[in-house]
């Protein structure tokens, strides 16, 4: 459908569209939204090479094909070192590569694809300074297999695997701070961003595209289906994920913290907010919620140290 | 004019590849192939050769890595061996389903465990089924032929499939031969300016590439690389004629050596070739009617050719440097595959030696002869034979 002008002027994001109706994705699914955002910054000159996981199917199966761009289907664990190939290729052709008019080149990964077993081929992207963009969906497990625990679940929540039980109950480890292990590579630019703020993860991508070398986004992208909440919720819980600091949203720049959100001149909305909309976190105790309280006020202070903001 | 000289196949397969012109090198480095890679890193870094070399953090990436270069539309080009090779499984299997006709150079060692890196051909023998061409070299010249041969199969468009060529650890890899090294303009015309034939992620033109397949597709996209691999037979016949007529080096998938009025032929695979020709030419020299052959071509299996052999045998016998665990070797199993319903066919058993680093000794030769002479007698024999085993620290 044509837009007219006038309203085109009026749209905070890109009225294009690269990822069309039609595809597979479950109701509320913020991965299918996120990757349609990728589209709509980059273009259809974009090559997006996505490893196993939901995206996989949400894709299209053959002969169906979902996206308006090139798609590279690769084994779990690959994505950095094919990204790595396919840029070392297009500039051996003497295409741009990223940059104003360059082709880009996109890593479309969900948490247990970066997180774990992922994460070597990631730091080898992140170290060699490749010219393309890394982005991590995290809906916080590995949902395509069945709604598993990943490193970056956070603590009390359930998943198939763990579920409960008298001896083990629900996960007790805290989220792996991906984001920071990719800093650590001291990239040009790293970032997180939601799908509940388009135009802030719209802005990124643009930066992300701009600055030469290797980009990271971690995008925060709820699960109804493997988080247990109604699927007209999604938008609002990743809202609270960020109004309560659990998933803070900011940019790493030339070795510079910025934060973008939520304001760091208030106290954040307790996490309870953010938990209470999800059937995963039901069955935590008053002190899993402190224990989680506690790890959300602590990398948040730590943030805002990094950030250069005393309170 | 070509160059006369001296090299180790690692340097003859880095020479094939820097001639190849390959865009991208994603490699790893591992013993015994590590000097393939390091080689064609001096090559760029001296201009010689214009291509992108990726130092990647592992096999797994490696072979990842120039299946998206390859997928992109550039040729490509590896290095790796034994666990580095057991790494890469799974992106085998992908490369060979995506038609990316990727080239990979394999110093063929064992594998763990135990820790061992000399040579068998454990390692290659084990990817048999990922759908990838396999070629084994005998000495450093041909490492370096049957690399170019590769390309120019592997990119034909009735084949588009990947290829590995195996040389023997140490045997090869590390020991200084005459090499002739073609004309760059003479391999340019062999192989062409790079073109790729297979889908390709055009940035003007989107594709999807390695999609999800249901059922009711599944099968017929692995299919095409059945017969991808039936075409290759015809494919490399015609090259290894063009190959010739070019550089005047003759190859054939299954070669013959006093095989005419043989008894007993002894086949085998890579520089344990060399061994067996002269270990024939003793026994002729006795008066024992044997005979020799080799497979350069593993995969696709030259049947056809090895039906051909048989008729002309008694008792076919294979020496192999790997392990199929409680059947035998692998040759042993694509032999009887080939032969299981011709009318006559020859006595087969299998010889397992030489695995880890083991040498291959005239003594060993010796044991395989008596008892395919044993065979011959109608006396018992057993048909997988384990040959050099030292009985007393067993």
């Amino acid at each position: 459908m044509e837009i007219p002008e006038s309203v085109k002027k009026r749209l905070t994001l890109p009225a294009e569209e690269h990822f069309y109706a039609g595809h597979t994705a479950c109701q509320g699914c913020g991965a299918s939204l996120g990757l349609r955002y990728v589209l709509k910054a980059y273009g259809r000159k974009t090559i997006v090479v996505i490893p196993a996981c939901c995206s996989t199917i949400i894709a299209g199966a053959w002969p169906y094909n979902t996206l308006d761009a090139n798609l590279f289907h690769t084994a779990f664990e690959t994505t950095g070192a094919v990204m790595s190939g396919i840029e070392a290729a297009l500039k051996a052709m003497g295409y741009k590569v990223k940059g104003e008019d360059g082709v880009m080149v996109v890593g479309w990964a969900g948490d247990g694809g970066t997180a774990d077993i992922g994460l070597q081929a990631l730091s080898g992207f992140l170290e060699r300074g490749h010219d393309a963009v890394y982005i991590m969906y995290d809906n916080e497990a590995y949902m395509n297999t069945g709604i598993q625990r990943s490193g970056s679940t956070p603590y009390g929540a359930w998943t198939t695997n763990t579920p409960g039980g008298k001896r083990h109950f629900l996960e007790k480890r805290h989220k792996k701070k991906v984001i920071d292990i990719v800093i650590a590579h001291e990239v040009p630019y790293a970032a997180t961003a939601s799908v509940a703020y388009p135009e802030d993860f719209i802005r990124k991508l643009r930066k992300a595209k701009e600055i030469p070398g290797p980009s990271f986004i971690q995008l925060f992208s709820p699960c109804p289906t493997g988080w247990r909440s109604p699927t007209d919720k999604s938008i609002e819980i990743a809202r609270l994920a960020v109004q309560t600091a659990y998933f803070p949203l900011f940019e790493y720049e030339n070795g510079k913290y910025r934060i973008n959100m939520p304001s760091t001149r208030k106290e954040p909305k307790p996490i309870e907010e953010f938990l209470k909309l999800q059937g995963r976190f039901k069955y935590m105790t008053k002190e899993d919620v402190e224990i989680l309280q506690r790890w959300v006020n602590h990398e948040w202070e730590k943030l805002k140290k990094l950030a250069g903001v005393f309170g | 004019m070509p160059i006369r000289t001296v090299m180790k196949a690692n340097e003859a397969a880095a020479w094939a590849a820097k001639l190849a012109k390959p865009k991208v090198i994603a490699a790893f480095p591992i013993t015994p192939s590590t000097l393939v890679p390091e080689k064609i890193s001096e090559f760029v870094a001296n201009g010689e050769l214009d291509a992108e070399f990726i130092k990647v953090e592992s096999e797994h990436s490696a072979i990842s890595a120039c299946v998206g270069a390859s997928a992109a539309g550039v040729r490509t080009f590896t290095a790796t061996a034994s666990q580095g090779l057991a790494l890469m499984h799974e992106v085998l299997f992908i490369a060979a389903g995506m038609r990316l006709p990727i080239v990979v150079a394999v110093g063929n060692r064992s594998l763990s465990a135990p820790i061992n890196i000399w040579n068998d051909w454990q390692d290659s023998i084990s990817q048999r089924d990922t759908g990838w061409m396999q070629f084994y070299a005998e000495n450093n010249q041909e490492a370096l032929d049957l690399i170019l041969i590769a390309f120019k199969v592997a990119e034909d468009e009735r084949v588009l499939l990947p290829a590995m060529i195996g040389f023997d650890a140490f045997i090869l890899t590390h020991t200084v031969e005459p090499v002739e090294i073609p004309d760059q303009e003479a391999v340019d015309e062999f192989l062409g300016e790079y073109e790729p034939k297979h889908a390709y992620l055009d940035p003007a033109k989107p594709i999807t590439q390695g999609t999800l397949a249901f059922p009711a597709h599944y099968m017929e996209a692995r299919y095409t690389v059945w017969e991808a691999n039936e075409n290759a037979k015809k494919v490399i016949d015609e090259v290894f004629e063009e190959f010739e007529k070019r550089f005047g080096r003759k190859y054939s998938k299954v070669e013959e050596y006093r095989t005419d009025d043989a008894e007993i032929v002894l086949v085998t695979m890579g520089s344990l070739a060399g061994t067996v020709k002269e270990y024939v030419d003793h026994l002729r020299e006795k008066g024992v009617k044997v005979g020799a052959a080799k497979l350069t071509v593993y995969r696709p299996f030259p049947a056809e050719e090895v039906r051909k052999l048989a008729k002309k045998a008694k008792v076919i016998a294979l020496l192999e440097k790997n392990v199929t665990f409680s059947v035998g070797g692998a040759l042993f199993q694509d032999f009887s595959r080939a032969l299981v319903n011709q009318k006559e066919k020859p006595i087969l058993i299998d010889f397992i030696l030489g695995l880890g680093g083991r040498d291959v000794t005239f003594g060993n030769l010796d044991e395989v002869v008596g008892i395919a002479q044993k065979a011959i007698a109608g006396e018992e024999f057993d048909e997988v034979n384990w040959i050099g085993l030292r009985k007393e620290i067993l």
